[in-house]
């Protein structure tokens, strides 16, 4: 693009950072005292809250329940505030509705319902603010909220976005990269097995840079989980120096 | 309606046949079914077939005002619907999850990758731009929708021609076909899906799964890429744990494909191209297949038959003989023959029936003995004899009765037997059903 130079000539991009460098992360968990598990993420300006409810019976259609599994059951929704023009449809539209399949098929892969046949487990998640990376937020967010409800899981499951530029593949991208270049992939990983829940990638990318791509995204991946078991570590010190064990 | 689900025995024998490397058709792991592309009168509509699954485009176009933020380009717009004409389990109401999916991924796969050069579609900076909508319907649902869709789309797309605009000064005119010729769009690239779906988490990859293997499948990855090995488009659906060098290994046998694919629509396009200017006539009905029965023939299932004379005779070799004692035929009167015994008809039996349930029960607690029930049996049996019942009091109608002789007693106990082992079993069903 011919204004905003995405990778100056000595590597830098346009917030200051390297190729390979994630932005800021900070995390709470325990956010919300009501729901069963909550967790705030904020990723550079992307900020996303979510919220676990369960395993409860299932609400709703009794026809959903499974009987050797637990339902999964997501919704992912950004505030009216969050974008740099004011969303008229925050929820329902199409967008909403495809990224709340990729979030349920997600945790579908790295929760283990086995454990809790014939129950049901609601995933809420909400963007306060987005500036790129929205849905490795949302993932991230969710893991420690389901980490927060108790949930046993797998692995942590970590996502990041990467994109291509110059033959440079960029992590963590911000909104101005993403709407840029064009090439955005959007990776969730389980970091101990190296397998991937999720993969998703839009616009042009020649064949032969996709595995540099996906290679930058898991380091990255990989990464983002050792800051998430910190933030969970960090937690639980802090929760059962309350409770004074 | 909902689905009927899948039985068991179709599932392990569908994951079984993948195992060993077979596919129901008889195709190959990475083998796509027969792909046939036809064209419709009017411009701009296309009909995919693989194998059975059918897939029709229709693209128009229409003058709207641009977006806000773009106000120089033209707008796309797709749009793919299940009707319950592709299958019984699609409702035409509700929005399920498989239509969110196919239409997300058709969008993202054609709009993200900028296939068509949208600043052409612009006619009046920020006041009037045209909007190409491609309306997508699958007519009969085999397997692979989303393949067919964007072969669909991208062809109806290459055929599609607009009208002709005409500026002067504020005056915009639209001229009909039939004043100046319409215009193709400007196509890049002609990105295409390719499906692969996963089984047994992973460790199997069919290409192309037909309906019987997409219920029994784990887990689907659809790449979208063009003829110049760019990927366009790559998502992984269904809870499946993918490594990377699956990923890639998918990427390269999607390049071949693609390359096959975008091939065939452009032989397609040259051809309806050529039977339009040479005046021949074109479009479905033409394209159709006359299927009348000529002969009362079907086609061969083509499956691999060479090794089935081994493996029979091999089966034929490891198992028994038959049992010998065969009975031999008796003959009663000229025309007639008998050749072992029948069942004895339970019409006349009912009051036996009570009485050996009694006994059934009891023996089923104890545990089937059967010698010592025969003789109880025996002597409950010696009161109850068959007697002879007259249907009708008409002389003309003589009704005869053919005595079997010496064959009665062990007719008799054969069927005690085979009796009581059938009201044990009714017995146990009338105990099941009086738990409820």
């Amino acid at each position: 693009m011919a204004g905003l130079e995405l990778l100056s000539d000595q590597g830098y991009r346009l917030d200051g950072r390297k190729p390979s460098e994630l932005r800021k992360i900070q995390a709470r968990m325990g956010v919300f005292a009501q729901a069963d598990g909550s967790a705030y993420i904020e990723q550079g300006n992307t900020k996303a809250l979510a919220v676990v409810y369960g395993p409860h019976e299932v609400r709703g259609s009794r026809n959903k329940t499974l009987h050797d599994r637990a339902v999964i059951n997501c919704q992912y929704s950004m505030a009216t505030f969050s974008t740099a023009e004011r969303k008229r449809r925050p929820h329902g539209d199409r967008k909403s509705s495809e990224m709340s399949l990729h979030l349920k098929q997600t945790f579908e892969a790295a929760i283990l319902t086995q454990l809790y046949p014939r129950s049901q487990i609601d995933i809420y998640v909400k963007i306060l603010q987005s500036d790129g990376g929205n849905y490795s937020a949302c993932v991230n967010a969710a893991t420690l909220a389901v980490i927060d409800a108790g949930i046993p899981m797998r692995d942590y499951v970590c996502a990041c976005s990467a994109g291509f530029v110059e033959d440079t593949p960029l992590v963590d991208l911000c909104h101005a990269e993403e709407s840029g270049s064009g090439t955005a992939l959007a990776l969730a990983l389980l970091p101990r097995g190296g397998q991937i829940a999720l993969l998703q990638m839009d616009a042009r990318l020649h064949q032969d840079h996709l595995d540099p791509l996906m290679e930058a995204a898991m380091t990255a991946c990989r990464s983002l989980g050792q800051v998430l078991d910190g933030v969970v570590r960090q937690h639980l010190q802090e929760v059962s120096v309350l409770t004074g064990e | 309606m909902k689905d009927t689900p899948l039985s068991n025995c179709e599932r392990q024998f569908l994951l079984k046949a993948i195992e060993e490397k077979k596919r129901l058709d008889g195709r190959q792991t990475y083998d796509y079914r027969n792909i046939k592309i036809t064209f419709g009168t009017d411009y701009g509509c296309c009909i995919v077939d693989i194998g059975k699954t059918r897939v029709l485009a229709q693209v128009s176009c229409d003058l709207v005002a641009p977006k806000d933020n773009r106000p120089t380009e033209g707008i796309l717009f797709f749009n793919l619907e299940l009707s319950p004409m592709a299958s019984p389990a699609f409702e035409s109401n509700r929005q399920s999850e498989l239509l969110v999916k196919l239409n997300r991924l058709l969008e993202r796969c054609l709009r993200n990758s900028k296939c068509i050069d949208t600043e052409s579609l612009c006619v009046v900076s920020g006041e009037k731009v045209w909007q190409i909508r491609v309306d997508v319907h699958v007519l009969n649902h085999d397997g692979n929708i989303m393949d067919a869709a964007s072969i669909a789309a991208i062809a109806a797309l290459s055929h599609f021609r607009r009208p002709d605009v005409g500026i002067q000064g504020e005056e915009v005119t639209v001229y009909t076909p039939e004043e100046r010729d319409p215009i193709p769009l400007s196509i890049y690239h002609m990105p295409i899906c390719v499906s692969f779906s996963f089984f047994q988490q992973g460790t199997y990859l069919l290409v192309d799964p037909c309906e019987r293997e997409e219920r029994v499948m784990d887990g689907l990855l659809v790449i979208a890429m063009n003829k110049h090995r760019e990927i366009c488009s790559i998502q992984s659906s269904g809870g499946i744990m993918l490594l990377k060098e699956q990923v890639l290994r998918c990427s390269k046998i999607a390049s071949v494909k693609v390359a096959e694919i975008t091939e065939l629509i452009s032989k397609a396009l040259e051809n309806d191209k050529k039977v339009r200017k040479e005046g021949g006539k074109f479009g479905y009905v033409e394209s159709m297949p006359k299927e009348r029965i000529t002969a009362l023939k079907t086609e061969v299932a083509p499956v691999e038959t060479t090794d089935i004379e081994m493996k029979a005779k091999d089966i034929v070799c490891r198992t028994e003989a038959p049992s010998e004692n065969m009975p031999s035929p008796v003959v009663h009167a000229p025309g007639t023959g008998q050749l072992g015994e029948g069942l004895q008809d339970s019409w006349g039996l009912e009051e036996l029936d009570e009485l050996e349930d009694d006994l059934g029960e009891e023996e089923e607690e104890q545990g089937i003995r059967e010698q010592p029930t025969e003789e109880g049996k025996n002597a409950t049996k010696g009161k109850y004899k068959r007697e002879v019942v007259v249907i009708s009091d008409s002389e003309e109608e003589e009704v005869v009765i053919l005595h079997k002789g010496t064959q009665v007693k062990d007719l008799k106990k054969q069927a005690a037997q085979s009796n009581q082992s059938a009201t044990a079993a009714s017995k146990k069903r009338k105990k099941k059903k009086q738990a409820f």
